[in-house]
């Protein structure tokens, strides 16, 4: 009997009106867990009862306290008939299960109803008491931490990172029965949510088991995605990336709680030892360098830094010794025979993460995908969900080998999804190929690779640039460079990946968004012939996806793609493509070379001066780009870098395959055969629309930045005003005449529409930078698009970045040197406590600004409200007055005027509702992430039957978004935090009926619940930190002699 | 293509304040959209007319899901639907509750009824404020009957609330303002008055035990009121308080041989509103009479304003050495709101 749950129902406030003679409502309710069932007692006729209820407990495995979710449900009494349901609140009380996290869940929670939605609020507390459990055999996980953090969390230090977790469990899905309309939609609904919700927690559970089997106690990057996939059932399938992390102790009170003994004895030393003139028992002795780092992976680790390649025989000037240099050929082999042993005890060596502890990452490969188009049929036997596995095995094996292809054994920034149309499916899986540091994942100590990573740091920060391959032996042909910084290894000429730009890596200017967005007609068909149709057509989207990336990133006058991301959707007629990444201009890399047009009918006189004049067109893009997002790399002559090695010239990283259910795995090149130059030919139309096409995409307002990666490359200085939003579009197209190029000129309508629109409303913000734009589409029906966007717009100090960025050197120095300082920090475990401080300095001074601030500049509210004025002509003192009275809470209190006998201020001021703040970043702004308090995963049905009452398609689906913001923070609140990080909304699906007056939606919403400080209010702890500082600079000194 | 649905929704309700004015005088999304076009908002930001027919939609729908929580202001407080920064939330119930003048000029002292409702059609073509505004307004109306909570419940400023008292106080007792001859005041000028009696003349400003009784006007002093009558029944106390205000007054006033010869009627005539007041319907005229009485024979004979205050303050002054006159603390609650109601009503 390893838990006792112990739930109280303490009061409900804002009850719907059930018993329309009265007015008022009997409510009571509910609570259940398991099989088990608690009741409250009737409270008689209020909209605000007061329950008080006893404690109720129940005494549960921890299995299935990880499994089950906490029900809580809320009903209308009726001495006559059935009782009616007022709505239910489910409690994923897994965040009580490990010790740091939350300890009481308690708070108001909106009742849910899936037909009418929020239905008033309860106020429910929560406590586990868990025993200790000595079964070794047992089935639960209780105690590993779930992250949805694509980086190591803030709080936390990485000790070892294990690799890939995955999992998938199916059902059925009761939403069949819905159709067949055994039962109500309610009950139909409710039984969907709940299964979910076992699901998950199911998954979760043998995720956690899988951690402990590697000896981690964490999955980061944990993303579960749910395939809907009708008749054939219900799939509930999650990855992450199992790792041992430490808890960061705050920097002032230096008392690290450590999981492992072997680490607290490491520890010792330093809590010993605060004088910095002292340091004989210092981590950096010889003796501790002896004992920790002799071992060969710090010479391997030094040779990964200074020769990489058999150039690097040559010999050095600066970093890295001689006689390593010399020995560079079978040191580096060792590296990789190292490496790969360690990668090669698991199946997958695919890490979901996208940014890494420094030093981590060593080389990047490239995009590395895979897709594969299946027929799917009914889940016979849901506890042997075997072919889904097999699907995804296969998948994972793919990506393996074309990243073994690129010369990497790992793929970083790793993750799946799935379309679905009937009952064709493509699975898709992508990744970057990379090169590892082996220290990571390795049962060894870090401290003993805390000297190396000194010595490797400056070449890191372009040698995640460098390429792993072999380039005497490429996988593909590629036009190769030496790097621009260091000018010893060889660069290609432009860069993919999938994962968050290093933060140690130098790029000059800013980066931007940059999508590719593609349509393909296909025939309507059925089963085998469809999946065929759909595994023809995909290699030509990958191609022209492709393409246009690398048009518009070259238009942009950049050079590389982080955070690449490609969506294949698939519907009844349609296949529609988008990729969206964030470009920027790497350094390392040669500077892009331009567009040139070619046509294909020369000698006549006015095509040629049309071309010429597109031509112009487009250098006159890439000349205002460059400016726009102030792109001006230094200029070097050709004879420091070296004339680039002859080699067939192509420009693709992307090294990708697909297969249909028959296995059959297909390369395809995607480079550009022997062209000299970057040349479009222009020999059609389509041609002509496709430059046109390039052309029309509207660079964001001034003011106005957006990217998809979770921070803008080259803003640096955040203020602290943030705002998440989803934003939804459906559009429906006209079905007649339906051609590619129409189609693609409505989708790519639609995205720019959007995203002006998005820079319309977030006007106010400016200047302010759109983070993480998350683009989805779907094909609901024939004729419909849906296109849903989750972001985060975050403000910035203009001034401040026009300074920064003028001087990047001066930047670039600043960078290396917190960069050292934070790698020295690291092994006193404050390295990544101080990283999020790093990047906003002005942050202070701007809370107070911020938080003032109504939103709206005066200037531009004068302007409006004098402008209305004129329109309505009409005395308007009141308004004035009360204009004035709105700006303040205060002014409502007594004025002098003592004839008004004393009244109390409206109670504006003592607003019960505590502001939960939510990001798809990792981060706050200007803040401080302190605890983690568990994940959230939260799975909403909705559905109505009275349409055109809520407002149409809109109305409802807008009103159900916010409820479900309104869902998460609650929680959020309950758990004791005030920010969900990481939130991403994985799917939203949207069914409607207007003949009907008819529609459903699905939406699936997960994040980090955390407790964040302001920095602001960090200033006393901040006030220590020279002494750490000053400590940690003498080791420095040590280590380096 | 058709945009069949377009939404945004952030964590932070976005709240345009200027949209929120056009949704509130009661704009169609068309005309709301037409208005800003007209302002140059396009212009200013670049965006397009879809852009921002798609915000104003957007913006549309957020005010009437909020509309239902601005009923019961300490709803909105608490919900937890809509994340709304407290000083927004207080801008959103500040401004649904602010009433246009002219509207509540035409509606004041009429019975809030089914009836005034009815009537709301001839108060809109008259006003120039569209319909719907007049509902809202009503409605609000209807719900401040809690004159002295107002604020509490309703969460509004310490102006706005003032003003809501003197609407319900101007309703309740029932007060005529429609007369033509009382048309040139404003509602400005009856809030004013009202504040003042609810200061004065009511129970509450007696006793502040009796929370709720803002309301009424106190009977009982009301009665008493008749006592002063003997300021003018009683012909020696009239000639001495004519002579003494005389006196004091010579040389002073613009108006001064016009003021000797009017004093006995226009202090007959304030007296005698003094000692009509037990009658309601009396009450009800109260207005009236005052515009009959005083106002307009001074404004006939042209006085300037500083006249009538210096008129006014010695006026009732000089009661204080009347040595038959025993009610002096009766006289002064009177006269002391009767005068700031007078210079406030004195005007063209």
């Amino acid at each position: 009997m390893p838990g006792k749950l112990k739930v109280k129902i303490v009061a409900g406030r804002h009850l719907p009106v059930m018993d329309r003679a009265s007015d008022l409502t009997d409510a009571f309710v509910e609570v259940k867990f398991g099989n088990t069932t608690f009741k409250t007692d009737v409270y008689l006729k209020s909209l605000n009862p007061q329950w008080n209820s006893e404690w109720f407990k129940f005494e549960v495995d921890d299995e299935d306290l990880q499994d089950e979710p906490l029900q809580i449900t809320v009903l209308d009494h009726d001495t006559y008939s059935a009782n009616d349901a007022i709505g239910k609140v489910y409690i994923d009380i897994d965040p009580l299960l490990y010790s740091e996290a939350a300890t009481v869940i308690s708070g108001w929670f909106p009742i849910y109803d899936t037909i009418h939605g929020i239905r008033g609020e309860i106020n429910v507390v929560v406590k586990v008491d868990l025993f200790n459990d000595l079964n070794r055999f047992r089935q639960s996980s209780c105690g590993v931490k779930f992250f949805c953090t694509t980086s190591i969390p803030k709080c936390y230090r990485a000790v070892i990172i294990h690799g890939f977790v995955e999992e998938l469990v199916v059902n059925e899905d009761p939403e069949y029965q819905w159709i067949d309309r055994i039962r109500t939609p309610r009950a139909s609904n409710e039984a969907r949510q709940r299964l979910i919700s076992l699901m998950s927690g199911e998954l979760q559970r043998k995720i956690g088991l899988k951690v402990l089997e590697m000896r981690g106690n964490a999955v980061v990057g944990y993303l579960q995605c749910f395939d809907l996939e009708g008749e054939s059932g219900l799939v509930v399938r999650a990855i992450g990336t199992a790792c041992t992390l430490d808890k960061l102790s705050s920097p002032a009170a230096f008392l690290p709680a450590c999981n492992s003994p072997s680490k607290e004895m490491k520890e010792i030393p330093f809590n010993e030892d605060p004088n910095p003139n002292t340091h004989s028992s210092g981590p950096s002795t010889p003796l501790k360098n002896q004992t920790y780092s002799f071992s060969p992976s710090k010479s391997y680790s030094r040779q990964s830094s200074s020769s990489d390649t058999d150039l690097s025989l040559t010999p050095k000037t600066g970093m890295g010794s001689g006689s390593a240099g010399k020995e560079g050929g079978p040191f580096k082999a060792l590296l990789r025979q190292q490496t790969q042993s360690a990668l090669e005890q698991r199946e997958f060596p695919f890490f979901t993460l996208t940014a890494f502890p420094p030093g981590f990452l060593v080389h990047v490969g490239g995009v590395v995908s895979a897709r594969s188009v299946k027929l799917l049929d009914r889940i016979h036997n849901p506890d042997e969900p075997e072919t889904r596995d097999a699907w995804w095995a296969e998948i994972r094996q793919e990506i393996k080998s074309h990243a073994k292809a690129l010369g990497c054994h790992a793929v970083v920034g790793y993750s799946e999804s799935t379309s679905i149309c009937e009952e064709v499916c493509i699975l898709s899986a992508s990744g970057t190929a990379a090169v590892l540091n082996p220290r990571f994942l390795q049962d060894g100590t870090v401290e003993g690779c805390l000297e190396q990573r000194l010595e490797e740091n400056l070449p890191t920060r372009c040698g995640f640039c460098h390429i792993p391959y072999d380039e005497l032996n490429m996988p593909f042909p590629a036009h190769l460079t030496y790097c621009y910084n260091c000018r010893k290894q060889k660069v290609p000429d432009v860069l993919f990946t999938t994962i968050d730009l290093p933060t140690d890596a130098t790029v000059i200017g800013k980066g931007c968004l940059i999508q590719a967005r593609l349509c393909r007609l296909k025939k309507k068909a059925q089963a085998e012939a469809n999946a065929t149709a759909i595994s023809n057509l995909l290699p030509f989207m990958e191609y022209e996806v492709h393409t246009q990336l690398m048009n518009k990133l070259k238009l942009k006058g950049m050079n590389a793609l982080f955070g690449l991301r490609i969506q294949i959707t698939v519907g009844e007629n349609m296949l529609m493509g988008l990729a969206s990444a964030t470009g920027v201009y790497l350094a390392a890399l040669p500077t892009p070379g331009g567009i040139q047009i070619a046509g294909k009918t020369p000698n006549d006189g006015s095509y040629e001066q049309h071309i010429s004049h597109m031509q112009k067109k487009i250098n006159d893009t890439i000349a205002k780009n460059k400016e726009l997002y102030e792109i001006n790399p230094p200029e070097i002559s050709e004879e420091i870098i070296g004339s680039p090695i002859p080699e067939p010239r192509q420009r693709s990283r992307l090294l990708r395959s697909q297969s249909e259910s028959s296995d059959e795995v297909t390369e395809l090149d995607l480079s550009h055969g022997k062209k000299d130059a970057f040349v479009l030919e222009i020999d059609d139309t389509d041609a002509m629309e496709d430059v046109h096409s390039l052309l029309t995409d509207v660079p964001p307002p001034s003011g106005f930045y957006s990217c998809n990666t979770e921070i803008m490359p080259g803003i640096n200085n955040w203020t602290s005003e943030i705002q998440m939003f989803t934003s939804v579009r459906v559009i429906r197209l006209s079905s007649l005449n339906l051609t590619n190029q129409a189609l693609n000129k409505n989708f790519n309508d639609l995205c720019e529409n959007l995203l002006k629109s998005l820079y319309f409303k977030l006007r106010s913000m400016i200047p302010c930078c759109l983070c993480h734009v998350n683009f989805t589409v779907s094909l609901p029906e024939d004729e419909l698009i849906q296109v849903t966007v989750t972001a985060v717009a975050i403000t910035f100090d203009k001034n401040q970045a026009l300074q920064t960025t003028k001087t990047p050197v001066e930047k670039s120095l600043q960078r290396a040197s917190t960069d050292n300082e934070e790698l020295l920090q690291f092994p006193l475990e404050l390295c990544s406590d101080s990283l999020p401080s790093h990047p906003f300095p002005p942050a202070k001074e701007h809370l107070e600004s911020a938080s003032s601030n109504s939103g709206i500049p005066a200037a531009q509210r004068d302007r409006c409200s004098s402008w209305i004025e004129l329109i309505k002509l009409k005395a308007q003192t009141i308004r004035r007055g009360s204009i004035k009275t709105t700006m303040t809470v205060e002014k409502a209190s007594p004025v002098g005027d003592g004839n008004f006998r004393n009244r109390s201020a409206p109670p504006c001021a003592n607003s019960t509702v505590g502001v939960v703040k939510m990001t798809p970043l990792s981060f706050i702004p200007g803040a401080k992430i302190t605890k983690y308090l568990g994940i959230i995963n939260m799975f909403f049905i909705r559905e109505t039957t009275s349409l055109r009452e809520e407002g149409g398609v809109s109305g409802f689906l807008h009103a159900f978004i916010a409820e479900v913001f309104a869902m998460v923070r609650a929680h959020v609140a309950a758990l004791g935090g005030n920010a969900v990080v990481s939130y991403i909304m994985k799917q939203c699906v949207f069914m409607e009926n207007p003949n009907k007056n008819q529609a459903q939606c699905l939406i699936n919403v997960s994040g980090d619940a955390v407790v964040f400080v302001r920095e602001s209010d960090l200033e006393v702890v901040s006030s220590q930190q020279p002494t750490t500082n000053c400590q940690s600079s003498c080791t420095e000194g040590e280590v380096t002699t | 293509m058709t945009s069949e649905l377009d939404i945004f929704v952030g964590n932070t309700t976005l709240i345009d304040e200027d949209v929120y004015r056009l949704w509130l005088d009661g704009y169609s999304v068309t005309d709301a959209v037409a208005l800003r076009v007209r302002s140059g908002i396009l212009e200013q930001t670049g965006a397009t007319a879809a852009v921002l027919q798609s915000d104003t939609m957007d913006h549309y729908r957020t005010f009437h899901m909020l509309e239902r929580l601005l009923h019961a202001p300490p709803k909105l407080l608490h919900q937890l639907i809509f994340q709304i920064p407290p000083s927004r939330q207080a801008l959103l119930i500040e401004r649904y509750y602010a009433f246009d003048e002219a509207f509540v000029r035409e509606v004041l002292g009429k019975k809030l009824s089914k009836g005034t409702k009815k009537d709301l059609d001839d108060i809109s073509t008259k006003t120039g404020i569209t319909l719907k505004s007049c509902r809202r307004q009503v409605v609000e109306e209807m719900r401040g009957s809690l004159v002295d909570n107002i604020q509490q419940h309703f969460l509004l400023s310490d102006r706005l609330a003032r003003d809501y008292a003197a609407i319900v106080f101007f309703a309740n007792n029932r007060f005529e303002t429609g007369k033509k001859k009382l048309q040139y005041l404003s509602f400005g000028d009856f809030a004013f008055c009202a504040e003042l009696m609810i200061q004065n003349w009511t129970l509450g400003a007696v006793d502040s035990q009796m929370d709720d009784m803002d309301m009424d006007l106190d009977k009982e002093f009301l009665q008493d009121l008749k006592e002063l009558k003997v300021l003018v029944a009683d012909k020696d106390l009239l000639d001495l308080h004519k002579s003494l205000v005389c006196t004091a007054l010579r040389g002073k006033l613009g108006v001064f041989s016009e003021m000797e010869a009017n004093f006995k009627n226009l202090s007959r005539g304030l007296v005698n509103v003094a000692a009509k007041l037990t009658h309601n319907k009396d009450v009800r005229d109260l207005f009236v009479d005052l515009v009959e009485k005083f106002v307009e024979p001074c404004r006939s004979d042209h006085w300037p304003l500083s006249d009538v205050r210096f008129f006014l303050n010695q006026y009732s002054a000089s009661v204080h050495s009347l040595d038959g006159f025993r009610h002096q603390a009766l006289w002064d609650r009177y006269m002391g709101t009767l005068r700031g109601c007078l210079l406030r009503l004195y005007h063209d």
